[in-house]
């Protein structure tokens, strides 16, 4: 029983870093209709920028960490206004390339500029673990997990009731529509990028702390993959329970599957669950299917 | 015979068949032997070096020609080129070195298994289109592979399995002109097979299912069938492309078919043309080269900058993808589209309007 508690609390924690990732993903499909695969490579950056920050420039951590949002954010902003928009209206396989490429060269030029090492973030979280009647937590956990949730209710209440949040909706819903009320879809796109990189990179530096900063990190990017599908390509709340879910899916068949069938299904699961969720809903479960007239 | 220097003229088509026909007049079909003869007597001017690449490129050509077939032509875009190469190779190397297998039957079978197999991740794409179609072939290459990985009484896990060069009788296809040769007469019949695929009934229902699916299905076209179909056929060949790449490099193991293998694939057919045979070459003559020659340029770097080689591979990545996002934006239609402004500019030179 322990074990299965411990695997829950573990699949939880990494399905929140999960669900934040996500949400970059969706945000990205909400607002454009694209996919944007080098969401992986946004958090790869973002880690690297925040190490850096830390251990070069010596800047404490809380301010390293708000510079390296704002950073990042004018990277995914950047990228946006120069890879994307002209690729308004391109068919979905030069977007869904677009992207690839973009996660190629940024993952080309974050090697170049800071190496194939693995890097370790100076300890910022306190190293003991808690424990909670024999399920050992470790602080760097608890804290990301209680960050994602402070972050997706902050995202939540920005969609909800803020006016950038109201015109990101509308252009959401229909890019016609949202022009002719005078709401400018060039600058949501740009900001919805922006969000997207900044949020990554959120999930950058958290994961950093959890695994160290190293190429494979990008990896993160296909791994959460599997996660939109599930909830839905354009739904938030599908973001966060698809995450939930695949999180703890993928603890659990480490925990007992991984004996049976060996190493590597913990990387396969959410792939598996893909091709059966894309058969049986291939909306996922929040996502809006579309009708389609010749 | 009339001079060469002249340009083409005199092309009235009057029927519907000569309109259809291959070569469209006798001078392209004289352009069409020259050049594959010319790839034929190229080893006896090349180093090993080269016809090595040439191998490489002839190969890739045979993979990006199939994979043009399904995103291309049918418009189903598939990330899993990787994996159908993988089973390929492995296909393979199991028929000929487990089981003993001639080469020459085992290449066939190992395309056929690779066409089952790619028909079955076809099924799918009934329901799926786009954007959930790529996703779902990508999530076919990571579970291709793991059970690949996995399956260690088969496939040999993780150290892969060595595969030996075909034979006809006491001949040996051991020698690099002798398999350039084999590679470079498949190569040349799959673009003869796919110049001639749309030509025909099967052909254009597949162009129909890429423009507009839902209008192809109401003209009667069975969407199910045309697109499992076009799974199979284009399986088939990144099949065979899969089992001539396994007996070039004498051994498979997972790693030589990453998602990044995948991707490169993707690449030939985006940066040669979408949709164009003529494309998928230029495209994965393209895409094989360009590390080599970032290779190189690499090399001169180093007599200014001396640690240059440390990030070389990174330097590969980082050029690779943007090749792929400078096409995209500025020649969408790929190098195939390059070469056809070209033809026309000398064609209608000096009156271009």
């Amino acid at each position: 029983m322990t074990f299965f508690l411990q695997m829950l609390i573990t699949g939880i924690v990494v399905g929140s870093i999960y669900a934040l990732v996500a949400l970059g993903f969706v945000l990205i499909y909400k607002a454009s209709d694209a996919l944007n695969l080098a969401n992986g490579e946004f958090v790869l950056i973002g880690s690297y920028i925040c190490l850096t920050l830390v251990t070069v420039y010596q800047i404490p951590f809380i301010i390293a960490f708000l510079l390296t949002l704002v950073i990042n954010a004018a990277v995914g902003m950047t990228v946006e206004r120069v890879v994307l928009r002209p690729l308004i209206n391109a068919p979905v396989i030069s977007v869904i390339m677009a992207t690839i490429g973009l996660a190629s060269l940024l993952g080309g030029l974050v090697h170049m500029v800071f190496g194939h090492q693995t890097k370790s973030y100076p300890p910022i979280f306190p190293a003991t673990p808690i424990q909670l009647g024999g399920i050992i937590i470790s602080p760097v956990y608890l804290w990301s997990f209680i960050i994602v949730m402070i972050l997706l209710l902050a995202f939540s209440i920005f969609f909800k009731y803020s006016k950038m949040g109201l015109a990101m909706r509308a252009v959401a819903d229909d890019q016609m529509a949202a022009l002719s009320m005078g709401i400018s879809v060039k600058s949501v796109y740009a900001i919805t990028w922006g969000i997207a990189a900044l949020v990554a990179a959120v999930g950058g530096v958290l994961l950093g702390n959890i695994n160290g900063v190293d190429a494979s990190m990008a990896m993160i990017g296909l791994t959460v993959l599997p996660v939109v599908i599930l909830g839905g390509l354009d739904s938030i709340p599908g973001a966060i329970v698809g995450g939930f879910i695949i999180g703890i899916l993928q603890n659990l068949s480490a925990g007992y599957l991984q004996p049976i069938l060996g190493g590597g299904i913990k990387e396969v699961m959410p792939f598996i669950i893909v091709i059966l969720i894309l058969m049986i809903k291939p909306y996922g479960l929040f996502g809006k299917g579309g009708i389609e007239r010749v | 015979m009339k001079n060469p220097f002249v340009m083409e003229c005199g092309n009235y088509k009057t029927s519907y068949r000569k309109d259809m026909e291959l070569f469209r007049n006798p001078r392209v079909k004289i352009r069409m032997l020259v050049i594959v003869i010319l790839l034929f007597l190229f080893p006896l001017f090349a180093s090993n070096y080269v016809i090595g690449l040439a191998t490489l490129a002839a190969i890739a050509v045979i993979g990006a020609i199939g994979l043009n077939i399904l995103t291309g032509f049918t418009g189903q875009i598939s990330v899993g080129v990787g994996a159908f190469l993988a089973v390929g190779g492995y296909a393979s190397a199991i028929l000929t070195s487990t089981l003993g297998w001639s080469f020459w039957i085992s290449l066939p079978t190992a395309g056929l298994i690779t066409a089952i197999i790619g028909g079955l991740f076809g099924i799918p794409s009934l329901r799926l289109k786009g954007l959930y179609l790529a996703i779902a072939t990508l999530a076919a290459q990571v579970i291709i592979l793991w059970i690949i990985g996995r399956w260690k009484s088969l496939t040999g896990g993780g150290s892969g399995m060595i595969l030996s060069r075909p034979t006809v009788g006491e001949f040996s296809f051991q020698s690099h002109n002798s398999y350039y040769y084999l590679v470079l007469v498949i190569a040349v019949l799959t673009t003869i097979y796919a110049l001639n695929l749309f030509r025909t009934r099967t052909g254009r229902a597949f162009l129909a299912v890429r423009d507009r699916d839902v209008a192809a299905q109401i003209m009667g076209i069975n969407l199910f069938s045309y697109k499992v179909m076009s799974f199979a056929i284009s399986s088939f060949i990144v099949g065979i492309a899969g089992a001539l790449l396994a007996h070039y490099t004498m051994i498979v193991t997972v790693e030589l078919y990453s998602m990044q293998v995948s991707i490169q694939y993707l690449a030939m057919i985006l940066v040669g043309g979408l949709g164009s045979v003529f494309g998928a070459i230029l495209g994965a003559i393209f895409i094989t080269l360009l590390p080599v020659a970032l290779g190189y340029m690499v090399e001169f770097l180093t007599i200014f900058l001396p640690d240059a080689h440390a990030i070389l591979s990174s330097f590969r990545q980082f050029v690779f993808g943007l090749v792929i996002i400078l096409f995209l934006i500025f020649e969408p239609g790929g190098l195939v589209h390059i070469w056809n402004n070209i033809k026309n500019y000398f064609r209608l030179w000096p009156f271009s309007y």
